[in-house]
């Protein structure tokens, strides 16, 4: 996994509540077995008309040119519905690293900080802040400060994550290094419920 | 500034103080390795069902660090989400699928899993065969790459969806990483009113407190609606935990559970049961044991009810109107139901009592049960399906196949002019061929009503299977009550 330390970026932003993984990555481009390429899908049926690459939607976010960076800003309740990582693989896959919402679905922000895309909770205000920045205003993302900044005006806001996940990402740690450290733990914890 | 990421133990030392515990703290503290500091727990899982979509990276992830799966026989597999519900014996003609679905069967051999693939009588939606087969049980740890994995939540166990590295996880270690949720009980008091069943109470719960207001809890369903429930129907209301929001949901077991355990493939066998019976029989939330979160609801005053908009909690009564736009205080909310609409092709303030719809879907792990099918063919019976609609009726596995053709339900099925198809996911996401086409309605019993999940562009409408075989014969969006008359 790749680590994250601090980031500063222009975002896209999705002015969408609920935004659920069908919308992220649509089922029907789950049937790769590798974790590559779901980038050029992501919000597949918002991009294009009846599903034909020729034919862009031109008020999505992602078809307009003038919007692009690594951070997504995204309304509350983002990535809810299935527990499908593919939405965190698309979103990486598109260049996206930070996620910017009010509000998580639990699984989906589970899937993304094992991937290491950091999913921001901010306040609602703080949310309709950036929502009301322009395509060149760029955001910092500060990780071992806990803060999310908008360049602009200095505005800042501190955000929440348990020290465990800041020091996975920090550093580029799986739970998969973790759990095989604690292997001998798990089998004795297995001879004693046996 | 959010709190939701704090590690919050403050339910369960006011419990432990009591003494007084709450069922999920019950199988939650029996399944701790170790905690965190500062972070999440180390959880044990007994059961770690996987199917062909979200395991193949967890295999090639484990399979890079030159491992194999550490509990192969903790780990059950099935073909479900992206197999063909026609011709099941031929092989699956999207390449794609058929790929994925070989890269299942192969993974399974290498690492020592069993599979019940298709062709096994035991294969079809991973939520179906698992309660069907005695594998899940009261008390148990249950993942699987799967959100509605909360369905197996109706024994009285601690089950929930993760993501595939959490399924590598699971594979390389049998724990996967939690923190411990906040605690929610809703409890459904009275009888039910005539025509009402299960799918109707959860969606009646989700529509009261929206597709997010679950987030961050585990729900304990309780109450005597609850109990007088068959465990068919407790699996349809956990099975949709994750629609408001829930990591998983569950109901303390009782005599209901035991005697559908009792004499299954898995489950325990004569030698084992008392042990394991009076084991289970302690597994209820204290009296006195606090939740975080406590949501009361007559039963009497939940109806037959329908989705109109594009999530779960946009429902309302079968008899009701979409929303009223300048009714809806909050900006957001307006916003997200005005695109709602738009997408649905509806108008507000109208009733849908009577809207033609093109297409009905019986099926999903949410109702695709024996009992799901027998409530339909117990109203359709005698009758014929409306010229103008096409009826799906997927049965949600090989046993369930099997038993509808042994109760004689297929033949009513058939003559109502039904096709029944093979078992497996299906319409419910879109994966395989049966898709809903763009601007079609669909009264579907399945779980997501999301734009284009069902297919793009098409416009589904959730509800029990008791209104999607009302429909069925009518064409119409229909109340139930009225039909029955």
């Amino acid at each position: 996994m790749q680590a994250f330390t601090v980031l500063t970026s222009t975002f896209i932003p999705l002015p969408i509540e609920n935004v659920d993984t069908d919308q992220i990555i649509p089922a029907r481009f789950l049937k790769a077995t590798t974790k590559d390429g779901f980038g050029k899908n992501l919000f597949r049926d918002w991009r294009y008309e009846n599903d034909d690459e020729s034919k862009h939607r031109a008020g999505f976010v992602l078809n307009q040119p003038e919007y692009k960076g690594a951070i997504l800003v995204a309304g509350k309740n983002f990535g809810c519905g299935s527990s499908r990582e593919h939405a965190a693989w698309s979103i990486l896959d598109a260049g996206i690293n930070v996620v910017v919402s009010s509000f998580f679905a639990d699984i989906f922000k589970n899937n993304a900080l094992n991937n290491g895309v950091l999913p921001i909770t901010v306040s609602d205000e703080f949310l309709q802040k950036i929502f009301r920045e322009n395509n060149n205003s760029l955001l910092t993302v500060n990780l071992q400060e806990q803060t999310i900044i908008i360049n602009r005006t200095g505005e800042s806001e501190h955000f929440d994550i348990n020290d465990y996940k800041k020091t996975c990402l920090l550093n580029g740690y799986d739970d998969i290094d973790y759990l095989l450290s604690i292997k001998d733990d798990i089998i004795n914890f297995e001879n004693q419920t046996a | 500034m959010s709190k939701e990421d704090k590690y919050d133990n403050a339910t369960l030392n006011k419990n432990e103080s009591k003494g007084a515990k709450t069922l999920f703290e019950k199988i939650w503290e029996k399944h701790i390795v170790k905690t965190i500091k500062g972070g999440p727990s180390v959880m044990y899982i007994d059961k770690h069902f996987i199917h062909e979509v979200t395991s193949p990276q967890a295999f090639k992830g484990i399979e890079k660090r030159g491992m194999k799966v550490f509990r192969p026989q903790q780990v059950v597999a099935t073909a479900d989400h992206n197999v063909p519900t026609v011709n099941q014996h031929l092989p699956i003609k999207d390449e794609l699928s058929r790929l994925q679905v070989q890269q299942l069967i192969e993974n399974c051999k290498n690492h020592h899993i069993e599979l019940y693939g298709l062709g096994h009588p035991f294969q079809g939606i991973v939520h179906v065969i698992g309660p069907e087969l005695g594998i899940t049980q009261p008390g148990m740890t249950i993942v699987c790459g799967d959100s509605h994995t909360s369905t197996h939540g109706a024994f009285g166990s601690i089950a929930f969806g993760i993501g595939t590295s959490e399924v590598e996880m699971a594979f390389a270690s049998q724990c996967v990483m939690q923190s411990k949720p906040k605690l929610m009980r809703i409890n459904i008091e009275g009888k039910l009113n005539k025509a009402v069943v299960s799918k109707d109470i959860i969606l009646y719960i989700i529509a009261q407190i929206s597709a997010s207001g679950a987030t961050g809890y585990f729900v304990e369903y309780a109450g005597s609606a609850i109990r007088e429930l068959s465990m068919e129907a407790r699996m349809t209301i956990c099975n949709m935990s994750i629609e408001m929001g829930a990591r998983g949901g569950l109901i303390a077991p009782d005599d209901t559970t035991f005697d559908y355990i009792k004499g299954r493939k898995f489950a325990p066998g004569a030698a084992q049961w008392d042990l394991k019976l009076a084991e289970w029989k302690k597994l209820y939330s204290d009296k006195d044991a606090v939740f975080d979160k406590e949501i009361n609801i007559a039963a009497a005053s939940i109806p037959p009810m329908i989705t109109y908009g594009t999530n779960p909690g946009l429902g309302i009564a079968i008899t009701g109107i979409t929303p009223v736009i300048e009714s809806i205080p909050d900006e957001g909310e307006r916003k997200n139901i005005i695109k709602a609409l738009q997408y649905m092709g509806l108008e507000a303030g109208k009733p849908l009592l009577g809207m033609p719809v093109q297409h009905i879907f019986i099926g999903s792990c949410t109702n695709s049960r024996i009992e799901d099918l027998r409530l339909v063919a117990s109203v359709i019976k005698g009758k014929r399906k409306n010229d103008n609609v096409h009826v799906m009726i997927v049965p949600g596995s090989q046993q369930v196949a099997m038993q509808v053709k042994a109760e004689g339900l297929d033949k009513i099925f058939t003559e109502a002019g039904f096709q029944i198809r093979q078992a497996g996911c299906s319409a419910c996401l879109g994966m395989n061929e049966d898709k809903i086409p763009a601007g079609e309605y669909c009264i579907s019993t399945s779980n997501r009503n999301f734009e284009g999940r069902q297919g793009a562009g098409a416009r589904t409408l959730l509800a029990s299977p008791l209104t999607a075989a009302a429909a069925a014969i009518t064409g119409v969006v229909t109340d139930i009550r009225d039909f029955l008359r």
